[in-house]
This record gives structure tokens, C-alpha cells and sequence, in this order.
């Protein structure tokens, strides 16, 4: 049997998306800015997508950019709100300690250039509080930016009240919605958002292209020079048929959110309560305000790569947070910002569902986990010291 | 999958000699928890000839495959043979390891020269200090 279970990495495209894009690579392959008829039909289709993301995000069209994708939409974000503040000489930004890189890096950035950066804890609940914010905020915070969703342990923020909080304060509000859109109902106007990026490949829609939503009046600082394409805010000939295939699986995910999420979240349910009865485990996120797919899990004494290639092996696809996954030295920042220790970080486990998994690939999955992380600990040295008491259990 | 070679994988998913000596007479360790490898080997030595040899190791694919590689290139070998073993020769047996996984082919031998060095040492052999490098000189943990 083959389960994908890794959903927040990217999705399979939807038929819908597949056909909303094939017109725009076959007959309809002009460009927008030609002013001859396949050219302004391929406008017209631009204009029609635009139109469909802004419905989908309760804006108006003018107010969504076309970008590359979530990361493109999260460094513009970030560098547009900053440079605003330098100019008031506000340098201070508020962000979480659990971002996605493509915020935490281009925080680092600004960090060199003398903002001062402050992420909040969320190891209380593995989450964060709109009160933390609001303790955080200061006359010179240029800029809060967090998550709507986190991608790892798929802790949902209280984003309407930190809107709230944001538009109280007068302090530019961004969201990385890369994990949200499409699976949670999101309404920038009434959840008091300024900015939000967000990532096609997510919904079942296709890779490299995403989308910033900016409020109306918002100066953005361009990220690519050149054409006036995009109100002159983001340069390159617009991928029409990314756009168009990201707007229609958009449009189908927004359309079905809560049948998906009823749905999706059975399935999370039955997981997460079968894996929690693996011994010395833990469940990572918050329990409560949680993404509908996203199962994450700590397993003490084992070492999450060879616990994947065992599961591939098995015919699931998953993810995990150890330092032999990341191609970097260290677990996943975003465990150890929760609070796990190196030791049970590099044990973990996500798997992320969609609406179009099943409920006997949850049988598999609940078959195949405590099987294989049972055999690797018959093989770890660390499992055996702390079956003997040479070495305490931390889970 | 193609991030490991098939040898890689046949050693991961069926490696040789998992398991522990209840009466070695060499046991090694090196790694830690922290860093996300350890390995353990056990080693039974009778007349400088490696009786047998178990390993247990936490860690990625590549690091239980070079654990059950190089525990299979030394049984057997006499113990001069076994302090002979390089990392890349491990590395090579498999096939090659990808440029980040290299440390665990490192990893293996050090856990087998550390083990031997515990012979050495319980049975009050001499030996050169130089000839055991112990992990902590590896980059992979700091």
C-alpha cells in the first residue's frame, strides 16, 4: 500500500488545477502584456485569477501580488514593513521563535543591518498568545510577523486577535499563511491583516507560484527589478498558467473547507490517540487549535532518518525533524523552540494528511509505526541504557 | 530511493551482526545523543583474531549501514588487520556515502578502534595513545 502522509511539504495537483492550467500552455499562450488578442486573453485569465485568490481571502484583486511562491511573498513582506520602519525609525520587529526559514532568515538579514528582532517563546503550549504580543509591542515595532499555521508541529496561531491587537497599536501585521490557505477559513479584512503570503503547491495546486496579499496603501519594496508587471511591485512575465491552476485549486479547497477539515481531522484523531500508545512518545503541537492534517510525534531512542527510509520501505511517504534529514547538524529549530531536547528532536516523526487519504492507510500507518520504531530500538545502544537505567527517560 | 546506493540499503534494511556480546572483551563507543549518532561495538578477541563482533547503533541510515559494513570487514581479521580499517574504506565498501553522511562511515571506524583500544586496555596490552583518535576532534558536534 502506498500512503502519502507528507501533505505540508507539498500536495499531489488536483484534476482541477491540472485543467484550469493546460489551456494556458496550449492555445491561450500569450503574454498579458501583448496587446494583441492571445495576449489579452491571456490577461483576461490573469485578471480572472486575481480575482478568484481575492474572493478566496475576503480582499479586493488589487490587493494580491503573483510571486514565486511563500518564500518570495514572505521576504517582500518582511523587507517592504521593514524598510517602511526605518524610514519613522522604527527598528524593532516581533516574529515567533517557530517560523518557517524563509522569515526567520530574512530576519537574520535585517538583524546584520541593525533591526533588533524579537521572537516570541513558544514553548507554553507550543504555541503563542495574542497577550504575548501585546506585551511585546513597543512605539517602535515597524512590523509583527507570524505564522498563521506552523508546518512541522501544526500549532494554529490566534491570528484574528493579534490582528486585533496589531491594528490597535497601528503596527503593520504580516501572516506566513503558507499552511493555512485552503485548509482554515481566513479573512484578512475582518482578522485585521496587512499582509499574508501564501503558497499554491499546498492545496493540491502547482509549484512556483504563490501569492502576497498587501493592503490597499501598503508601500512594497520590490524584491525583483524589471517589468511593470504586477502594479510595477513584482517584475517577470506572470506564470499564467501556474496562476490560473493555483487559483482553481484554491478556489476547490476554499469551497470545501470545513467537509475537508471534518474529514481530514477524523483521520488525525485516530493517529494521533494510536501512536500516542508507543511508550516514552510525545505528541508535538498544540492539541487544541491544530491544522487538520498534521500529526507530530517524538519517539525517545530512535533517529527519525532511518525511521523514514524504514516507512518508505513500507510504502509511506513522511517527514521528520532530525539533523540527518535537514541536511544541517541540528534538529529542527522548530522542535527545539517547543522545548525538545537534541536527544528526542532528532526522533521525530510528521505526517500530514489530506482529504484524500483513507482511513485504511491510517490502519497501515498505525501497523507500520510501532512496528519499525520497536525494531529500531532493539538496535539502539540509547534505548538499551535506558531500558538498563544508565540513562534517564526524558518522554 | 536514490539518496543511498543499494548497498547502502541492503546493509540498513538487513544489517550483520546487530546485536550485543554478553562476554566481549572490547566494547567501544562513540557519538552522542545529541549530535544524533552512537555507536556501540562489541568485540570477543581470542588469540588477536576477532571471534566475533555486535554492534548497536542510534542513528541515520548510513550510520547503522557503516555500523554493519565495517563489523562484517573486520570478523574474522586479526586485530592488527581491524586497526587498519580506514573510514573510507568503509565508505568505499558501501558503494560511497553522500558528501554529508560521510562522518558516519568516520564514526564506524573510531567505535571499532575504541573498542579495540578496551581490549587493549583490559587486557594491559601497550599501545600508542596516537593511534586512537577519540570522536571528539570530529566537527559533526559542535
Amino acid at each position: 500500500m502506498q500512503v502519502y502522509a507528507d501533505n505540508a511539504a507539498t500536495t499531489k495537483m488536483s484534476q482541477t488545477a491540472i485543467d484550469a492550467m493546460l489551456p494556458y500552455m496550449t492555445t491561450i499562450y500569450g503574454n498579458p502584456s501583448s496587446l494583441h488578442s492571445v495576449g489579452q486573453e491571456a490577461k483576461e485569465a490573469l485578471d480572472a485569477a486575481r480575482e478568484t485568490v481575492a474572493q478566496c481571502l475576503g480582499c479586493e484583486p488589487r490587493e494580491i501580488i503573483f510571486t514565486s511562491g511563500g518564500s518570495e511573498a514572505d521576504n517582500q513582506a518582511i523587507i517592504s514593513a521593514a524598510r517602511l520602519g526605518e524610514k519613522k525609525g522604527k527598528k524593532h520587529i516581533i516574529s515567533t521563535a517557530f517560523e518557517h526559514h524563509a522569515v526567520l532568515h530574512t530576519l537574520k538579514k535585517l538583524e546584520k543591518e541593525g533591526f533588533e528582532i524579537e521572537l516570541l517563546d513558544v514553548r507554553q503550549g507550543h504555541n503563542i498568545t495574542a497577550q504575548q504580543v501585546k506585551d511585546a509591542i513597543r512605539p517602535d515595532t515597524c512590523l509583527v510577523t507570524t505564522m498563521y499555521a506552523n508546518n512541522e508541529i501544526g500549532s494554529i496561531l490566534p491570528i484574528p486577535e493579534i490582528g486585533a491587537i496589531c491594528k490597535e497599536a497601528g503596527v503593520p501585521f504580516h501572516t506566513d499563511a503558507v499552511q493555512a490557505v485552503g485548509h482554515l477559513h481566513i479573512n484578512v479584512k475582518e482578522q485585521n491583516i496587512d499582509m499574508l503570503s501564501l503558497s499554491g503547491h499546498k492545496f493540491h495546486g502547482p509549484k512556483g507560484i504563490g501569492a502576497l496579499y498587501v493592503r490597499k496603501g501598503f508601500p512594497l519594496v520590490n524584491i525583483i527589478e524589471g517589468g511593470a508587471q504586477e502594479r510595477g511591485k513584482r517584475a517577470g512575465t506572470e506564470n499564467i498558467p501556474a496562476i490560473c491552476g493555483m487559483a482553481a485549486a484554491m478556489k476547490e479547497a476554499c469551497d470545501h473547507i470545513d467537509e475537508n477539515a471534518a474529514k481530514v481531522s477524523a483521520m488525525r484523531d485516530k493517529l494521533i490517540e494510536g501512536l500516542s500508545k508507543i511508550p516514552h512518545s510525545a505528541v508535538n503541537g498544540d492539541l487544541v487549535h491544530r491544522l487538520p492534517g498534521n500529526v507530530s510525534f517524538c519517539f525517545e531512542g530512535i533517529e527519525g532518518e532511518s525511521l523514514l527510509l524504514l516507512l518508505d520501505q513500507k510504502g509511506i511517504c513522511a517527514s521528520s525533524g532530525s539533523a540527518c534529514t535537514s541536511g544541517s547538524l541540528d534538529p529542527s529549530h522548530v522542535l527545539l523552540a517547543i522545548g525538545r531536547v537534541h536527544d528526542v528532536a532528532h526522533g521525530s516523526l510528521r505526517l500530514s494528511l489530506c482529504e484524500w487519504n483513507t482511513m485504511e492507510e491510517m490502519d497501515h500507518i498505525l501497523k507500520c509505526v510501532p512496528e519499525v520504531v520497536e525494531y529500531l530500538r532493539s538496535m539502539s545502544p540509547v534505548w538499551r541504557d535506558l531500558q538498563t537505567g544508565k540513562r534517564t527517560y526524558i518522554l | 530511493m536514490a539518496l543511498y546506493s543499494e548497498k547502502v540499503m541492503d546493509h540498513f534494511t538487513h544489517p550483520r551482526n546487530v546485536g550485543v556480546i554478553e562476554d566481549a572483551n572490547g566494547i567501544g563507543e562513540v557519538g552522542n545523543a545529541k549530535c544524533g549518532d552512537i555507536m556501540k561495538i562489541y568485540l570477543k578477541i581470542e588469540d588477536d583474531i576477532i571471534k566475533d563482533v555486535k554492534f548497536e547503533t542510534f542513528g541515520c541510515g548510513s550510520a547503522i549501514a557503516s555500523s554493519s559494513m565495517a563489523t562484517e570487514m573486520i570478523k574474522g581479521k586479526s586485530i592488527h588487520e581491524a586497526m587498519a580499517l580506514t573510514n573510507k574504506a568503509v565508505a568505499e565498501a558501501l558503494d560511497g556515502l553522500p558528501a554529508h553522511k560521510l562522518h558516519c562511515s568516520v564514526l564506524a571506524e573510531e567505535a571499532i578502534k575504541n573498542a579495540l583500544k578496551d581490549y587493549y586496555d583490559r587486557a594491559g596490552l601497550p599501545y600508542d595513545e596516537k593511534d586512537f583518535p577519540d570522536c571528539e576532534h570530529c566537527e559533526h558536534c559542535e
